[in-house]
């Protein structure tokens, strides 16, 4: 038995490490001063469709991404971890979508894509926090999802069974194939990249990127291996209804984003000195906050 | 009609305090519309749903009794949700923040081609205009939520898909009865109008569900590390604190993610919100998204390296110095004064 595997995978800003450059003067995103980097958790999720690659050959693991330009270099992390391919949605019209028109775009480029068998993302990605558009996705393919997965424990008769893990446990699910699971960062860490593979795939370039930087186009490479082009999308290659894509095809508006400054307090400052601290010890008793 | 509407989530025929916490939020909420709160109970053997429910101000309470229906899985309650949603027309739908919530809420929205803001930490009422359009959209919920890896807060609004959907996590929200004799009107439906076979697709084989033994949310007290706690090992140092003063461990999602404690103790807007009297915050720097969830302390205690911690701005006590040094010395003279 093998499996068609599509994973769903974002680049994101690095928030985890956010410097004091982060913001800009009026308040907004400095984008560029943060680190670009494959979703932790989609990461996860790539490596649970890998375990299932090794334990049933002729499975494909097929990355799919909505992004910028640059996004394709996360599909090449991908290859370099043992993915056999992968697609990006990049388009402006997709620019400002929220998680409904996200879910909506990256649907209809499964759908593109065909045939498949699972479909495993991040539980969420670190710049929205939302885990939104995994179920979402789900319900726009018509299709059961299972959530906070840990391990996808055996595959079977048609049937597949997922450890998921939730606030105060565990729970074991058992479901029909197609399904689509998000995986936790509790999940096992992805395998690191393949020397081989990245020999194989250093080259893999999508066609914006064979025009932007023209010195490294290897067109001929391209031509020679196509395994080296990677297929990139427009709304009207996934045959997306653009009124449903991007700012348009968002329910939610951002009605006022702050740099949030919080009310400060008149505090008292000390030193970690003996003195000090015993002193704010008998405070704290006197004023029975602690005691 | 387009009322107020609060998925309760059940666990053994108890309401999850998260789903009274949104209750007690949305009947304030619905004071300000003018409308009821409906509430949807969807599991099985829901007999005493009501009565733990109406206290907090519940006006219509839909029940959804099957066994098939508990445990929870997905697509069952969503088929729910999203049928209901076409018959109440709700102008606003909750959902706590939780497992259950975030897996549900999304789904439903899709299906419902409604907005959902996940993990808000404030909800209120407001107008909003869209000036290319011209337009005043008059009491929309706005739903109020740090974002970008908490650097930012952010208002989102939802102008004209219904319901405004959002979750809000445990603990964020305050659990209040409105009357203990609030009545509301009970309506038992037929699941099988709103769910079909092949919506069972995913079978719960196995739970392993444990009762918390972590509680830190009500905790008077908690000494909270962060990264700059340093390890695993320094943050026994907090644990030795905490129990000496009667405290809970908190931390922060830095000392979490880098593996210092369980992620029950995360305290902030991914994790727990809590409101203690006394508040040690260890070695964290402040990010929005944790001062979200501790803010409201009666007193905070911030212990950090750097004078110039972004934390040290809302504590009332601020002690430059080093963790390692500091605890023992709190420990010793906590000891020593209380002989």
């Amino acid at each position: 038995m093998s499996l068609k595997i599509i994973v769903l995978a974002k680049q994101v800003p690095d928030t985890r490490n956010v410097g004091k450059d982060a913001m800009k003067e009026d308040g907004t995103v400095n984008r560029a001063a943060l680190p670009a980097i494959f979703n932790p958790e989609d990461l996860n999720a790539l490596e649970q469709a890998l375990r299932l690659k090794d334990a049933f050959p002729g499975t494909t693991v097929t990355l799919l991404t909505m992004g910028p330009g640059r996004a394709a270099e996360i599909i090449r992390e991908g290859l370099y971890r043992g993915a056999d391919g992968g697609y990006l949605l990049s388009d402006r019209a997709f620019a400002g979508a929220d998680t409904l028109a996200t879910s909506y775009a990256l649907s209809m480029a499964i759908r593109k894509i065909g045939d498949f068998d699972l479909i495993i993302s991040g539980r969420q990605a670190i710049d929205g926090d939302t885990a939104q558009v995994g179920p979402q996705v789900a319900e726009k393919l018509k299709i059961p999802q299972v959530t906070y997965a840990e391990e996808i424990l055996g595959v079977k008769d048609g049937k597949i069974r997922v450890k998921r893990r939730l606030e105060h446990g565990v729970e074991t699910v058992e479901s029909s194939l197609p399904l689509l699971i998000t995986v936790n960062g509790t999940a096992p860490e992805c395998r690191p990249r393949n020397a081989r593979f990245i020999q194989k795939y250093k080259y893999a370039r999508t066609k914006s990127e064979r025009v932007t930087d023209p010195e490294h186009a290897f067109a001929e490479l391209g031509e020679a291996r196509p395994y080296l082009n990677l297929t990139e999308w427009g709304v009207a290659d996934v045959d997306a209804d653009v009124k449903l894509c991007g700012l348009s095809g968002s329910p939610t508006k951002v009605k006022q984003v702050v740099n949030v400054v919080f009310a400060a307090k008149e505090s008292k400052s000390m030193s970690g000195s003996d003195a000090d601290v015993e002193g704010l010890i008998k405070e704290l008793l006197s004023n029975k906050i602690i005691g | 009609m387009n009322n107020l509407l609060v998925y309760c989530e059940i666990d053994e025929g108890n309401v999850a305090d998260v789903s009274l916490e949104l209750l007690t939020k949305g009947r304030s909420l619905a004071n300000t519309l003018g409308c009821k709160v409906e509430a949807v109970a969807i599991g099985s053997k829901l007999d005493h749903i009501a009565a733990q429910v109406f206290p907090y101000g519940v006006d219509v309470l839909h029940l959804f009794d099957d066994e098939r229906l508990y445990p929870y899985t997905s697509q069952p309650h969503a088929a729910i949700m999203v049928k209901l949603f076409k018959e109440e027309e709700p102008q606003i739908a909750l959902m706590g923040a939780s497992c259950i919530g975030r897996d549900l809420g999304p789904r439903v929205s899709s299906a419902a081609g409604s907005g959902l803001t996940a993990d808000c930490t404030q909800l209120e009422i407001g107008d909003h205009e869209e000036k290319k359009e011209e337009k005043v959209y008059q009491n929309l919920l706005y739903q109020i939520r740090p974002a970008f890896g908490g650097n930012i807060v952010a208002t989102i609004v939802n102008p004209v898909c219904r319901p405004q959907m959002a979750t809000v996590r445990e603990g964020v929200m305050k659990k209040a009865i409105y009357d203990e004799n609030y009545k509301g009107e009970i309506i038992k439906h037929k699941v099988t109008d709103y769910v079909a076979d092949t919506d069972f697709a995913v079978q719960v084989i196995d739970r392993e569900i444990a009762k918390s033994k972590i509680n830190i949310k009500n905790s008077p007290i908690v000494v909270a590390g962060g990264y700059g706690v340093g390890s695993k090992e320094n943050f026994q140092m907090l644990f030795d604190l905490a129990n000496l003063i009667g405290a809970q461990v908190g931390a922060s999602r830095a000392a979490v993610d880098a593996g210092f404690c369980e992620h029950e103790r995360q305290v902030g807007q991914t994790g727990v919100t809590v409101h203690p009297k006394l508040y040690i915050a260890c070695g964290i720097s402040g990010q929005i998204q944790h001062i979200a969830g501790m803010q409201d302390s009666s007193i905070i205690i911030s212990i950090n390296s750097d004078p110039n911690a972004p934390i040290n701005a809302i504590a009332d006590y601020v002690i430059t110095g080093n963790v390692e040094d500091v605890i023992p010395k709190m420990i010793k003279y906590y000891k020593k004064n209380t002989k």
